[in-house]
């Protein structure tokens, strides 16, 4: 009897909350294509592709384009990947603590608004943007650092566009330039959130204010930092397109240090008969960003509830 | 007082050290800027630099003399821009309120199948088989309009993290008390009470699609429907394949001068310049709003 009331009053609820679930329908129809269809897609990695038979159709083929991907390019696209990510992780990291700290004990309300708008910007500037802007610096013929700096000092002009060696330091670069300003409002709010008291007692005691910075502010940013560095590592399968494909201007000569998973599906993907192991990289990418995010986030519970997305 | 002499010390620190970072941040931008501005000649001769000999405004007068390509590319930018943005607020609003509803029966299985998304992606192959191959969306408004931009998980779960803080259940309550349904109390109170949260959101999606490439990179190959940042693309590509010979299409007429390339890169800024100050203003409030996960 009792289940029975249960189950007619959700129905009931079910009823009244119908405008609800009609208006949740756009966003679901969209999800389901957008995100949940190409989920499904994957299975295309494992199949023999071509245009007739589309995603779900063709002949199954087992693991083979995973076997073309792993003699072939796969070291060198995941080894780029997990270095580079590494690399922008450790040097975001101090760079961003360093300037939030910096930025919260200015006193100059609006000096530091200025700081503030100027290290954010970058940020807002489109990566195509950002190449021109490279370009700008790097072009062998036009370029500023060719064409005043290393002619000023007497130097060769230098073919940025086609020596590898540069590229790690240039990248490791721009995307510091690019994403500083993000990573310093989450540390300034970091900051933002310290006790007040802390530091006043910490001056009556005539702590200088390295101390203070050293024993006060960076030991309650530490939350922060680690969830900002887990959810790093959970995405350390993926790259930034914009960043390995656009500022490098999608150089041939440079792939050896620039290609990464993301570049290498798409170019694969253009290429003829590249699909299948540009599908194959494509899944490889998704499981492994799967675990570590799911890894992650787990740590990151462990640390900060509300840090956590789940 | 030694303790007042060190901190001023320690400001002035502070002040040259940030400085030098601003600039650092300022000016890789302004040097785009002063290149658009630069005789092309000059150009040509001496590089790009910070103190040209000669200025010149070609570029601009170039864009003038081209405005219908130029400007049509960059009309395309804003309809695309203004339209995904609303379409992508109205989903994402009527997505969030039903969710923010603790007795919606179902809402822990939506709120999991919204975040899902952003735990597991097919990623492009997929995607890119099935927005050509079902929706045939190739070098349409839709190309651009449709693929990732429309609906991220991070922004449903951003505003309906708003809602459950801002607007106490007991209002819905009283509301429904005087008899107003579901959808009176989200066009009367919902949106209105919300307000905050539909200006952040709106910021961070028509950045997106402002500054979106990728899309167009897939999609789009008729030079009449590139956006502004897509046409800013091609002609990198046209310059880099006529400088390796690969190609013979592009012929060396199509390619505008470096001055004229540094002003249409410049004129695709302008917006982002205009409307930096809201951008700063409601990034900080949507990273206090959680944002870290984005």
């Amino acid at each position: 009897m009792q289940k029975k009331t249960n189950r007619k009053t959700n129905m009931q609820m079910i009823r009244k909350c119908m405008p609800l679930y009609i208006m949740m329908l756009p966003c679901i129809v969209y999800l389901i294509i957008n995100n949940y269809i190409p989920m499904a897609g994957i299975v295309v990695a494992f199949k023999k592709y071509n245009v007739k038979t589309g995603l779900f159709g063709g002949q199954w083929i087992g693991l083979s384009n995973f076997e073309y991907l792993f003699k072939q390019d796969a070291f060198l696209i995941i080894r780029n990947t997990f270095l580079y990510n590494i690399a922008f992780i450790i040097i975001n990291l101090i760079l961003g603590v360093a300037v939030a700290i910096m930025i919260s004990d200015i006193t100059g309300k609006f000096s530091r608004k200025i700081y503030q708008s100027a290290i954010l910007f970058p940020f807002v500037v489109s990566w195509v943007i950002v190449s021109y802007i490279v370009y700008a610096f790097l072009s062998v013929e036009n370029g500023m650092i060719n064409n005043s700096i290393l002619d000023f000092f007497g130097s060769p002009p230098v073919e940025w566009y086609s020596e590898t060696k540069y590229w790690p330091f240039i990248l490791v670069l721009v995307n510091a330039w690019k994403s500083l300003g993000y990573g310093c409002l989450l540390y300034i709010a970091a900051i933002a959130g310290i006790d007040k008291e802390m530091y006043e007692s910490a001056q009556l005691d005539g702590a200088s204010k390295w101390k203070q910075i050293w024993y006060i502010t960076i030991p309650n940013m530490i939350p922060t930092m680690i969830t900002v560095v887990l959810l790093q590592i959970g995405r350390i399968f993926y790259s930034d397109f914009g960043l390995f494909y656009q500022v490098p201007q999608n150089s041939g000569a440079l792939y050896p240090v620039t290609n990464t998973i993301d570049t290498y599906v798409y170019r694969a993907m253009m290429s003829a008969g590249g699909i299948g192991r540009s599908a194959a990289a494509c899944v490889f990418q998704s499981f492994m960003g799967f675990i570590f995010i799911m890894l992650a986030n787990f740590i990151v519970r462990k640390v900060d509830r509300d840090s956590a997305l789940f | 007082m030694i303790q007042s002499k060190s901190y001023q010390r320690y400001q002035r620190l502070l002040h040259i050290l940030l400085t030098v970072i601003t600039l650092i941040m300022v000016l890789p931008i302004l040097l785009l800027f002063m290149a658009s501005v630069t005789d092309e000649k000059v150009l040509i001769a001496q590089g790009y630099s910070y103190f040209p000999s000669k200025f010149g405004l070609e570029g601009y007068s170039y864009i003038m003399s081209n405005a219908s390509t130029i400007f049509r590319s960059y009309g395309l930018t804003l309809l695309v821009t203004a339209v995904g943005t609303v379409v992508s607020l109205v989903i994402t609003m009527l997505m969030a309120f039903p969710l923010s509803i603790r007795r919606l029966p179902g809402r822990t299985f939506f709120s999991f199948f919204v975040l899902f998304t952003m735990l597991f992606s097919g990623g492009l192959v997929p995607s890119y088989i099935m927005w050509t191959g079902w929706f045939n969306i190739r070098n349409s408004v839709f190309a651009y309009l449709m693929p990732n931009l429309l609906a991220s998980a991070m922004n449903i779960i951003l505003m309906r993290t708003y809602y459950t803080a801002s607007i106490p259940e007991a209002l819905y309550e009283a509301a429904q008390i005087d008899g107003a349904g579901y959808l009176t109390i989200f066009t009367k109170l919902v949106v209105p009470l919300g307000k905050p949260i539909v200006v952040t959101i709106s910021l961070f999606t028509g950045l997106n699609y402002w500054n979106d490439w990728t899309n167009g990179l897939y999609y789009v190959n008729d030079a009449r429907k590139y956006t502004i940042q897509v046409l800013l693309n091609k002609m990198i590509e046209n310059i880099n394949a006529l400088q390796s010979g690969a190609s013979s299409v592009g012929s060396a007429g199509n390619i505008p001068s470096i001055s004229v390339r540094m002003a249409i890169a410049f004129i695709a800024l302008i917006p982002i310049l205009i409307l930096y100050p809201f951008l700063q203003k409601y990034f900080e409030k949507g990273i206090m709003l959680g944002a870290v996960k984005g």
